[in-house]
């Protein structure tokens, strides 16, 4: 069997979850081989996070000469990787730099390249969702190293025992790879609740809340939910971008999906269609979001929610 | 400063969107236009040329809009003229229908090379009807220039780049000298309105086509049959089943929501 690289998304060497979606993914095409770019002192946290969910091997590179220089000098890193282990697919995580590094990697190593797969099945053959999640497609790599990258929530995460043999690796790294750099960050605080890419209940709200998201706040906690926003609310300034849903936002599919005051426009059905239960609370009756949901209120949120918190709260106990 | 904004002309995502039987994306059958995420990099192209006016050590800012698409994407840079841009490069060519974002990466750079002495590239954040987002890294790749994407703040000083971009784990800072490749989100600012005189002066502006054999791409590199990855089958999603609505006008909808909830085990 043929190594499977999957390329660790990490925050510091603190493992995010699609990781282990991706490792998941990676048993089902061959022998999975973590590929950790970061910090030398946290590779054996890192080490322990994958091994747990069935990496055989863990290529180990020290980021020290290349941290803040975003994708360029990671791709070159895969790149030489691929060339040495020869892997029957590469694995990455669908996020911003997720795709760059991988667009960058299939240019260099000329191979086919998948993004955003909703599955990945033994060929490897794919599954997207595309025109807004109206078609699902289904597609393979023709020519070189697949290279594909995966969104959240597209495998459930099953731990196995994995030999975790680790490997130090040592790229060489071009100058033209440096010439962009992060000159300052400044992390996001952490709110308390699930990512929104992960979280199996979704609530959010749109221009009907008015500005105030303490109601949708309120009914996203008494459910354990993220809170997500619809555009019009983002562009109002009412909540940051961070928390957008749709078109030029985050693409969730969780168990649950409630839009609270959101009409549900295509740029934001294009992030929630592929929802399984989608509910939906607006005063107008003749918006478009209720002809996607299970269940819909016709009324105000700015009552429905309130009431219904509280009610969930006491069958809480 | 040469800017290239490159831009794509897409099925209208409003439409009845579809593919045809050979899998690639209806072009002909749906109405067209600009992507629009692409109109945040021709309003910010424009901005930078408007700023560096008032720099007199800046030579002048030319911004040249560069289109692969077919014949009826000169549409698409067309109502790029009319917002502001100065030139037009439309390059079409029978061979590229079906090419995948590797080979359209491929056409770009090529195009690219052939204006010559180009300073900065300036895409959108994704197209509105395939949504890969890689076509601006693939560029970079294949330029051998530093990318700056999604970006919501763009500010330069001369050729000297800063972008801000909002990310899932931070908010970062993001330096890079020209020449580069540059990507901004929907965030960066509202796009303008094409003014009646900018419309009058679009048609005026040179509007240039390229064929393959124009920019030294060799017709076997790009299309469908050529692409380096295949779709094997598409599929609609069953639209949903309707589902129940309560009216919230006697004050049980929360009671019946909460009903609901429960009954699925979400409660």
């Amino acid at each position: 069997m043929s190594e499977i690289l999957v390329l660790v998304d990490h925050v510091d060497g603190a493992v995010r979850k699609p990781t282990h979606e991706l490792l998941t993914i990676a048993r089902r095409l061959g022998e999975p081989s973590a590929v950790f770019i970061g910090a030398a002192d946290k590779a054996d946290g890192v080490v322990e996070a994958v091994k747990k969910y069935g990496a055989e091997k863990v290529y180990v590179v020290d980021d020290a000469e290349i941290k803040g220089y975003l994708v360029a000098p990671k791709a070159e890193v895969l790149a030489q990787l691929v060339e040495k282990a020869a892997p029957g697919a590469v694995l990455i995580s669908s996020s911003g730099e997720g795709k760059e590094i991988a667009g960058r990697l299939a240019i260099k190593t000329e191979s086919g390249l998948i993004t955003d797969a909703t599955d990945v099945q033994e060929g490897p053959v794919t599954t997207q969702s595309v025109f807004a999640g109206n078609y699902t497609v289904q597609a393979k790599v023709t020519r070189g190293t697949p290279i594909i990258t995966v969104k959240p929530n597209a495998a459930t995460p099953e731990e196995t025992e994995g030999a975790a043999a680790t490997e130090e690796f040592a790229a060489s790294i071009s100058d033209s790879a440096k010439k962009a750099k992060i000159v300052a960050s400044q992390p996001r605080k952490a709110s308390g609740r699930p990512e929104l890419n992960e979280a199996a209940i979704v609530v959010s709200g749109g221009r009907g809340t008015g500005g105030d998201f303490s109601e949708v706040e309120g009914f996203a906690d008494a459910l354990g939910a993220a809170v997500g926003a619809s555009r019009a609310a983002v562009d109002s300034g009412w909540i940051p971008h961070a928390f957008q849903i749709g078109q030029t936002g985050k693409t969730v599919s969780p168990q649950l999906y409630v839009a609270n005051g959101i009409s549900g426009a295509i740029q934001h059905r294009a992030g929630m269609q592929t929802s399984k239960t989608i509910v939906a609370v607006n005063k107008d009756d003749e918006a478009p979001i209720f002809e996607l949901v299970d269940f819909g209120v016709v009324g105000d949120l700015h009552t429905v929610l309130p009431a219904a918190t509280e009610e969930i709260n006491k069958r809480k106990g | 400063m040469n800017i290239v904004v490159c831009v794509k002309y897409v099925p209208d995502a409003t439409a009845d969107r579809h593919f045809e039987d050979d899998f690639t994306v209806d072009r002909v059958g749906v109405d067209g236009l600009l992507s629009e995420l692409d109109e945040y990099a021709i309003e910010q192209s424009l901005q930078i040329k408007e700023k560096s006016a008032g720099d007199e050590t800046a030579d002048g800012t030319e911004v040249t809009v560069l289109c692969v698409g077919p014949e009826k994407a000169t549409d698409a840079i067309r109502k790029a003229l009319q917002m502001g841009a100065d030139k037009g490069v439309h390059v079409v060519d029978d061979a590229i229908a079906g090419s995948d974002a590797v080979a359209t990466s491929r056409v770009l750079a090529a195009a690219v090379e052939k204006l010559g002495d180009v300073d900065l590239v300036v895409c959108g954040m994704a197209s509105t009807d395939a949504a890969m987002s890689v076509v601006p890294a693939m560029l970079a790749e294949r330029l051998d220039l530093p990318q700056v994407t999604l970006g919501s703040v763009v500010e330069n000083q001369g050729k000297e780049f800063r972008i801000k971009r909002d990310g899932d784990t931070a908010t970062e800072v993001i330096g890079a000298t020209a020449p580069l490749v540059l990507s901004v989100t929907d965030q960066s600012g509202e796009a303008r309105y094409p003014s009646f005189k900018g419309i009058m002066a679009a048609k005026k502006k040179p509007l240039e086509t390229w064929s393959l054999s124009d920019i030294g791409v060799d017709a076997g590199e790009v299309g469908l049959e050529q692409a380096w990855t295949r779709v094997e089958g598409t599929e609609a999603r069953p639209p949903r089943t309707a589902g129940e609505i309560v009216n919230d006008d006697n004050g049980s909808g929360a009671e019946a929501l909460v009903g609901f909830l429960a009954s699925k085990k979400f409660i």
